[in-house]
């Protein structure tokens, strides 16, 4: 099935698909308007498919941060295909890029944005990332979004690293409703300890773990991040059920060694997006699932705490291209 | 930064090398290089494509002199164009109105909180001022805590008002660095995306109100191709007067720095490059040039270890280790300065040709130095100016003292000899510094 009635189909979806799909359309806005009017433009200034043609589709991928390295296979691989199948028309080669650009994505699997949640007992996600991602916030817009689901959430500030870290993630935790355990300039694994222990005892269904943002070269902190691993694991047996990759949309194509150092560490089970309300395009999840196989779990959309919603390729690719069904 | 280039460079220009001039056929395989280089670092597709042709067009109008091989001239075309693309000259903070008001704005998450607090350091440190920090940033969670966190560990005084109106809290915030004789104010806004039009007002309203010497935008450098926007975006609302980029240490090839100036004529002033609130350097073009190109950047490197070791102190330790006077107790001493510098491999990759040595991937574990100091505490002063007289029981006592091994203590014994044979030699002039 190609991907234009996969589009046409999401239109028909239920309400309440159609409310998430608004959402992102929302969010997507800014980013849409952007690429789709330029994509558009471009169909509309070569009808004929030319040399300048491909320059300045590279040029808008390339702008959308895709990764250098996924857009130049992707316009050999469209290259080929335009030779191979005879195409002419741009307007017809707008809907072959749209199918591929969704192909790298769903290419090899592993695309589930569901949580994986623990059997019984409580569920642990541990959030990582480099300084400045959203990883706070984001926890934040997680424990919410559970704890609206009847879910007992626990954060823990085990960023003790960051100046006003703990308090931050402590006035979230006033504001969402949950329970918290931290504590500034300890070690980590101690709090860490301390909230799990907290959590079994409680009744705890979602403990959520901040983590200092590191850069992901500094050996010492990477070492931290496996002692907390350590830890977790000691206390529940084949936790944390996830481990969060934050990544801002923002970033370019240092996103894609962020997201390979961490794979390498640690046992990344899907990435966050976040601020893809700015004008960002977060085109770089496509080459880090390309490259490092990770799927996106779930994208920022806004400052709201209800702003965040599972990831679907589908109503992405749908946010950044309605204009052109 | 970007040492990437550097190194695809050198295997490019190996072709132009062989041959006597420079032809279109021969720097086709550096043109591309460069240009995979500067699109892999993140720099602004429109910028790579002048730079490449500008290089380009130079290169295959330059002519060949004697004194320069057509590979040299190549990198020295490559360098003039990096220097003019990241602006020539230092751009200088204003100074000129006392007090100096300083804002700084940028998205959230660039660093803004951060930098504030070096930026104060700075100029407390480096140019004898007295600053103050004023928090308006009122939105994000414990922002206000964070700002006081980081002034307490500078003890630099904070202004702050909790949640209130920034226009309020800046106009008493003047007031008291005025009575209280401030040089500089330091004010750390919220941050914000560049297309949120209320809180782009509550910018342009601080804007007008106080009209800041500086409105600096704090850009992370491992920012993307949205970059202009975002940097267009700031700038058309405020007028910024410049630039720090942030987050330049790690692995970030901070691309972003080369498309600043050249799309917007906003100078770069700053760059922050390490986690330390010492870690904040002014930006200087042709050191980021060839720095760029692995040329080294031992001017930074003299920046750095200045203010930290006196220079009264590193003549005499020099002195000592040419007289091969040079003892565990003055070992000890250096390696005090030198933690003093932060993390080595910081300093390690300002090196000329770091990289080619192998040397910018390197890691020094702190815990490895700890222990050697460790080792050398555990001796007695007269152990560490004879170190000759160490052996095996008091080799035991010491191992115990650190809590280290003995291997351990043979190990720093040895390496220490050989270290004494090495400034022997060089004072011998049988061997030459690696710069």
């Amino acid at each position: 099935m190609g991907l234009f009635n996969k589009l046409k189909n999401i239109i028909k979806k239920t309400d309440e698909e159609k409310e998430q799909l608004n959402l992102y359309d929302k969010g997507l806005e800014k980013t849409r308007k952007e690429f789709v009017s330029k994509l558009n433009l471009l169909g509309i200034k070569y009808t004929k498919i030319s040399e300048q043609y491909f320059e300045e589709l590279e040029n808008l991928l390339i702008m959308a941060d895709i990764g250098v390295n996924t857009v130049f296979d992707f316009m050999e691989k469209l290259r080929n295909r335009v030779k191979k199948e005879n195409i002419s028309d741009t307007k017809y080669l707008t809907e072959v890029i749209i199918d591929e650009l969704f192909i790298i994505y769903v290419d090899e699997g592993n695309l589930t944005d569901k949580l994986n949640e623990a059997p019984s007992g409580p569920t642990i996600i541990l959030m990582v990332g480099v300084n400045g991602v959203g990883k706070t916030t984001t926890i934040a817009k997680l424990a919410y979004k559970y704890k609206n689901l009847g879910k007992k959430v626990l954060m823990i500030g085990a960023d003790t690293f960051r100046a006003g870290a703990v308090a931050q993630l402590k006035l979230w935790s006033e504001k969402v409703g949950c329970d918290f355990i931290g504590k500034e300039k300890t070690d980590p694994s101690g709090v860490i300890y301390d909230g799990l222990e907290y959590a079994l005892k409680n009744d705890i269904d979602l403990v959520l773990i901040d983590t200092a943002g590191r850069l992901q070269n500094k050996v010492n902190l990477m070492n931290e991040l496996e002692k907390m691993n350590r830890v977790i694991g000691k206390i529940i047996p084949n936790a944390p059920h996830e481990t969060l990759l934050v990544i801002d949309a923002t970033t370019g194509q240092n996103a894609i060694m962020q997201a390979e150092a961490f794979k390498n560490i640690t046992n990344i089970t899907g990435i966050v997006l976040t601020k893809l309300d700015g004008t960002a395009k977060g085109g770089i999840v496509l080459a880090i699932k390309q490259s490092v196989k990770l799927p996106v779990k779930f994208v920022g959309l806004g400052e709201g705490i209800e702003d965040l919603q599972p990831f679907d390729i589908e109503s992405y690719i749908y946010g950044l291209f309605k204009d052109m069904v | 930064m970007f040492e990437y280039l550097g190194d695809r460079l050198s295997k490019a220009i190996q072709n132009i090398k062989k041959m006597g001039r420079i032809t279109e056929d021969n720097i086709q395989d550096a043109m591309r290089e460069i240009r995979m280089a500067l699109l892999e670092a993140d720099v602004n597709y429109q910028v790579v494509k002048e730079f490449v042709n500008k290089v380009k067009e130079k290169a295959l109008g330059a002519e060949v002199s004697k004194s320069l091989r057509p590979d040299e001239l190549f990198i020295k075309i490559v360098k003039d164009e990096l220097i003019d693309l990241l602006g020539n000259d230092q751009s200088q903070l204003e100074t000129s109105k006392n007090p100096t008001l300083l804002m700084l704005v940028g998205l959230q998450g660039s660093g803004k909180t951060t930098t504030a607090g070096k930026l104060a350091n700075y100029l407390r440190k480096k140019k004898s001022k007295k600053p103050l920090l004023v928090a308006c940033d009122i939105y994000r969670p414990a922002a206000i805590s964070q700002l006081k966190d980081i002034g307490s560990s500078l003890n630099i005084p904070v202004y702050e008002e909790g949640i209130k109106d920034p226009l309020d809290i800046i106009k008493n915030a003047l007031e008291y660095a005025k009575t209280n004789q401030y040089d500089y104010i330091i004010i750390d806004t919220a941050g914000r995306l560049h297309i949120d039009e209320q809180l782009m007002n509550e910018l342009k309203n601080i804007a007008t109100t106080y009209n800041p010497s500086e409105i600096l935008l704090v850009l992370d450098a491992m920012m993307g191709q949205d970059a202009i926007n975002v940097i267009n975006g700031f700038n058309e609302a405020l007028n910024l007067t410049g630039c720090i980029l942030t987050k330049l240490d790690g692995n970030t090839k901070g691309g972003v720095a080369l498309s600043v100036r050249y799309l917007t004529n906003v100078p770069i002033k700053f760059v922050g490059d390490g986690e330390k609130l010492d870690n904040l350097s002014e930006f200087y073009p042709v050191r980021m040039a060839e720095r760029i190109l692995d040329m080294g950047d031992i001017m930074g490197i003299a920046e750095k270890v200045e203010g930290i070791i006196s220079e009264e102190e590193a003549i005499n330790q020099t002195k000592r280790m040419q007289s091969g006077k040079f003892d565990l107790e003055d070992f000890l001493q250096t390696f005090k300065q030198i933690k003093k510098l932060g993390p080595l491999e910081n300093i390690i990759k300002l090196l000329p040709q770091a990289r080619k040595m192998g040397l910018n991937d390197i890691h020094i574990d702190p815990k490895q130095m700890a222990h050697i100091e460790a080792i050398i505490l555990s001796m007695t002063p007269y152990e560490r100016r004879h170190p000759e007289i160490l052996k095996a029981s008091r080799k035991q006592r010491i191992a115990k003292g650190s809590g280290r091994s003995v291997e351990e203590v043979n190990r720093l014994l040895n390496q220490f000899e050989e270290m004494k044979k090495m400034m022997k030699m060089m004072k011998n002039g049988q061997m030459k510094l690696p710069f």
